[in-house]
């Protein structure tokens, strides 16, 4: 019931705020239609809709980093989050009230990305569900990351970070713009050690059917999610029994 | 029954001694105010008793439970409100009061009646629907208090809770507080004098992380050989008085 009620509070803060909505489902949103544009005009493989949806939705992915590490980073500069930690959650109620709402909302990006695709040709099939779950340890590893930078930087250092750093990183690593191949070199090998070209690979074999391409590309992401997300809960607990200003 | 007792409690930050041995029983009931000029210790110790801040040595033990060996079943009796206004800014007023309702372990329907009650005897009427951020500081400032309150704590820590209101917000807060002497214990901090005479059992001043002096209003004009309460507080801050 109190990780339900904290859950329940973080999804309605999540929600209400226009400026989320407008970043999380908007912008992707826009990519995918300008990029299917450009497409028609120019046609360019990687963005047929098969391979530039996939790619989207790791890119609008990143978002839930920026929305989570805000709404913590905001939580921790008021004395509101001083109030939570003198009532009875325990660490585990903060990241589980924390970590839900997000990933419900990671989920319903993705599946508004993919529903978006479909009137650009993007065929209904099975391959989508598979997509979908292939997806959950991404959208996990960003919830992850914007856990860790709430409880560590203040809002406006995770606006710089979640928002700038991290999507630009995302952006430009995923092989979602364009093909890391072309780069090559240190490029592509920095991108490859990164899960954001693994989770964009993985992803485009679901939706290709190719389910035998998708490890070991998500192996790489469940490892990183898993990682950053057990940093997260460390670091978390560490400021919960610390000091509160 | 003692409510709060405090053993040699101390919190240091680096060489700086925030609280120094505080040795405090409050009763179960009693209405007890911290006093003391900024950077007194007040709210350091408030923030130890309320789990916030882990003491440097010493202990707290509340209705029989200790801070440090045990803080969860210190939390579960406890509540606070905050020096600054600690509210959800995107939820509503009612959603406030149910969120921290459900926190404490309500379930919805309870959560949403305890809301009702909050909201008439905090008279939040007028604003209930209204988003937290879009309220006046001083409507922000009821709804922080009144989420204190919501879950019926054993002990309620009231963290200077009339700063930011209105003459007439402070009185029916006043009133509110007056009502619940004997069944709450609640240790009050003010920097207003009047208040913590017209609301307190017992004060006790602290100065420099000591506690100086514990009595009542009486107790402590008589302790100062002062006329006026304001007078034994500036004595007792300033100087070095002796607990009775």
């Amino acid at each position: 019931m109190k990780t339900l009620a904290f859950a329940g509070r973080n999804a309605k803060e999540i929600v209400r705020d226009r400026l989320n909505l407008a970043f999380g489902i908007g912008f992707p949103a826009a990519l995918l239609y300008l990029m299917s544009a450009i497409q028609a005009n120019i046609p360019v493989s990687l963005f047929e809709i098969d391979r530039l949806a996939p790619g989207v939705a790791v890119f609008g992915l990143s978002f839930v980093s920026l929305f989570s590490g805000m709404l913590i980073s905001k939580d921790r500069g008021s004395s509101f989050l001083m109030r939570l930690f003198a009532s009875p959650l325990t660490s585990g109620n903060f990241i589980i009230g924390y970590a839900c709402p997000f990933f419900l909302i990671a989920v319903a990006q993705s599946v508004i990305c993919f529903a978006l695709a479909f009137p650009l040709g993007l065929p209904i099939n099975a391959n989508i569900l598979v997509a979908l779950v292939v997806l959950m340890p991404t959208a996990v590893l960003f919830i992850g990351i914007g856990l860790l930078a709430g409880t560590v930087f203040t809002d406006k250092q995770v606006g710089g970070i979640c928002g700038a750093l991290l999507t630009n990183v995302s952006a430009w690593l995923s092989g979602a713009w364009f093909d890391l191949n072309l780069v090559g070199g240190a490029f592509k090998a920095i991108a490859n050690a990164l899960p954001f070209a693994r989770a964009t690979n993985a992803t485009r074999a679901a939706v290709a059917g190719r389910y035998g391409d998708i490890f070991p590309d998500l192996w790489w992401v469940i490892a990183y999610a898993v990682a950053v997300f057990a940093l997260a809960i460390v670091v978390f607990n560490r400021k919960m029994k610390s000091d509160v200003k | 029954m003692t409510a709060i007792q405090t053993t040699k409690l101390t919190k240091t930050f680096g060489p700086r001694m925030a609280v120094d041995s505080l040795d405090l029983s409050v009763e179960q009931g009693e209405l007890f105010s911290l006093l003391g000029v900024n950077g007194a210790g007040k709210t350091t110790t408030i923030k130890m008793l309320c789990g916030l801040t882990r003491p440097t040595s010493g202990d707290a033990v509340l209705l029989g439970d200790s801070i440090v060996s045990d803080p969860f079943a210190v939390k579960r009796k406890i509540n606070l409100s905050p020096q600054e206004t600690a509210v959800a800014p995107n939820l509503s007023t009612r959603e406030n009061l149910e969120l921290i309702a459900g926190i404490y372990g309500n379930n919805q329907p309870e959560s949403a009646a305890a809301a009702s009650a909050m909201i008439e005897q905090f008279s939040l009427e007028e604003v209930a629907k209204q988003k937290a951020r879009t309220l006046s500081g001083g409507w922000q400032r009821r709804l922080s208090i009144a989420m204190a309150f919501i879950s019926n704590p054993q002990i309620l820590f009231l963290d200077e809770p009339t700063l930011g209101l209105d003459v007439l917000a402070r009185r029916e807060l006043w009133n509110i507080i007056r009502s619940l002497r004997g069944k709450v214990t609640i240790m009050l901090t003010t920097h207003y004098l009047e208040e913590a005479e017209a609301l307190s059992d017992r004060l006790g001043v602290m100065s420099k992380g000591k506690l100086k002096a514990v009595g009542t209003v009486k107790e402590l004009l008589a302790l100062t050989g002062a006329e006026k309460f304001e007078d034994a507080f500036v004595s007792l801050a300033v100087e070095n008085g002796k607990a009775i």
